[in-house]
């Protein structure tokens, strides 16, 4: 028997598995790649979904990462409408959807998170709806216009970002959230607050310490949430965005480290040497923080897609990057570099009510942990770098505008 | 089509087309080049599509405004330069054929 030609097979084509294939051909893997990706589209960018997509501003075209030529061009096997059903790890071979066998020599997982499903009764009615793929977009997307009522359930980044399209397309959008502020498991109270107060100067109406009872119909179609208090949010589509939950099934079904995320080390590598993953799907190690946790952001995708490359081809590890995420709503800019585990003290830069502002947060002895910022993309860049170098910074220097953050970062 | 050339902090050219209307950004990622990471896709939100302009286009593709995202964001990225920009800043017009654009050692 001859042994198979080297290839590369990557379980999912979203932004980590297209980034994961197109760097692979950056730091030049000359054989075989194979990229499985379960929707119809090449892959595309999804932050854009709940922001211009829904608005209308941006088109098939404009989403995908790389034009369907580039796939071609770089000769790399784009399987869509395909997925990856199993994993031989004794003979290092998959199957797919279409009953095809798929070799590999490295198998990269980039199977990403799917949104959190809720048990509530009157869930799989017409118009109830979630946000992860271009395809539930179109279906938000479909519905909204002038006039038209949308009830989110979750005040999280999709819940306000989705709100803010809905306004600006002329629907009314009204967010219930279960705990006393929205994107309570991702923001301080001083930046919750923020948010929620600017949403409802748009006209967003906002629901907190609100359980979900059910959801109402008619004909199929969903009219309503019923909250625990009795009260019914009337609507013409509701969006359920609660969170998202790891896609690891593949990986545990193979015998492969799962711990709440498919578990890889800073290589992007799993409890398999020849598998790796990369993106929403993993959990991973935060050398800074000294933690693991998944993190579900665009940067995080390409980070790890960028590690898995490099190991696969035996260059140096890239340095390890300061998390960070970001957040589009109304003419509101939120950038987030760090997370703010073990943080004692907020520190506020610039003027929260002028909506140009930044949050430091700062550990006991004044090292600087993440920084919120609002409309203050210099604070973002700044503090991405004083996390860099785990800089210790007093409260008083940072709340001092007459000391730039090229003075706080040096 | 308008044609670019970006040059690797190694030197090694790579000239590609581009459609009028795009943005230079679009014409590394579309064409895979390496040294244009543009992790946020081209919000100027990231600072990872910086390039320098050769001298003699500056005057077509200009500096960032003062005060503006692209020189709030430039002003922490990796080795800017004077004649730093964000590629995603730049849209592709047909006087800017034939433009010339180098890129820093890393992005990041």
């Amino acid at each position: 028997m001859t042994e198979p030609t080297p290839r590369i097979v990557i379980a999912g084509a979203g932004h980590a598995g297209g980034s994961a294939a197109a760097i692979l051909r950056q730091l030049g893997w000359k054989d075989g790649i194979s990229l499985i990706g379960e929707e119809p589209l090449p892959p595309y960018e999804r932050p854009p979904l709940s922001k211009a997509w829904l608005k209308g501003e941006a088109d098939a075209e404009s989403l995908a990462l790389r034009p369907m030529a580039f796939y071609n061009d770089a000769d790399i096997d784009l399987r869509l409408n395909t997925t990856v059903r199993r994993i031989d790890p004794v003979a290092k071979a998959v199957t797919l959807s279409d009953g095809d066998t798929l070799h590999y020599t490295y198998l990269i997982l980039a199977t990403g998170s799917r949104a959190r499903r809720i048990p509530l009764p009157g869930i799989d009615l017409d118009n109830v709806l979630e946000l992860r793929t271009a395809a539930d977009a179109d279906k938000l997307k479909a519905i909204l216009g002038a006039g038209k009522r949308l009830a989110i359930v979750g005040g999280g980044y999709i819940g306000l970002e989705a709100a803010a399209s809905a306004r600006a397309l002329g629907a009314e959008a009204t967010i219930v959230e279960r705990e006393p502020r929205v994107l309570a498991r991702v923001a301080c109270e001083l930046l919750s607050n923020f948010f929620q107060d600017f949403h409802r100067s748009q006209g967003v109406a906002i629901e907190l310490n609100a359980g979900v009872e059910a959801l109402e119909g008619a004909d199929g179609n969903v009219t309503g949430i019923r909250l625990a208090d009795g009260r019914v949010i009337p609507c013409d589509a509701a969006l359920i965005g609660v969170g998202a939950v790891p896609n690891e099934e593949l990986a545990k079904d193979a015998g492969i480290a799962c711990d709440g995320g498919i578990v890889v080390d800073l290589d992007a590598r799993t409890s398999d040497p020849a598998i790796f993953a990369i993106g929403d799907c993993t959990k991973r190690q935060l050398p800074m923080y000294d933690r693991t946790m998944r993190l579900e952001s665009v940067p995080n995708a390409l980070e790890q897609a960028k590690q898995a490359a490099s190991a696969i081809l035996g260059r140096p590890r890239p340095a390890a990057e300061v998390p960070w995420f970001w957040s589009d709503q109304y003419d509101l800019r939120l950038q987030i570099a760090g997370i703010p585990f073990d943080a004692t003290e907020i520190v506020v830069r610039g003027d929260i009510a002028a909506g140009k502002f930044a949050l430091f947060h700062l550990t006991a002895d004044g090292t600087v942990q993440a920084i919120e910022a609002v409309n203050a993309s210099m604070e973002f860049m700044g503090g991405r770098r004083i996390l860099q170098r785990r800089k210790k910074l007093t409260a008083a220097r940072i709340s001092d505008m007459s000391v730039t953050m090229q003075e706080l970062a040096s | 089509m308008p044609k670019v050339t970006f040059i690797e902090h190694n030197g090694t050219p790579h000239t590609v087309e581009i459609a009028a209307g795009k943005t230079l950004m679009e014409a590394a990622v579309h064409n895979n080049i390496r040294g244009i990471d543009a992790d946020c896709g081209g919000e100027c939100a990231c600072a990872t599509c910086h390039v320098y302009v050769n001298a003699e286009w500056i005057a077509k593709t200009g500096l960032p405004a003062e005060g503006s995202q692209e020189a709030s964001m430039l002003s922490f990225a990796a080795v800017t330069q004077p004649d730093s920009r964000l590629s995603c800043q730049i849209t592709i017009t047909p006087e800017l054929d034939g433009l010339v654009v180098r890129m820093p050692e890393g992005q990041h």
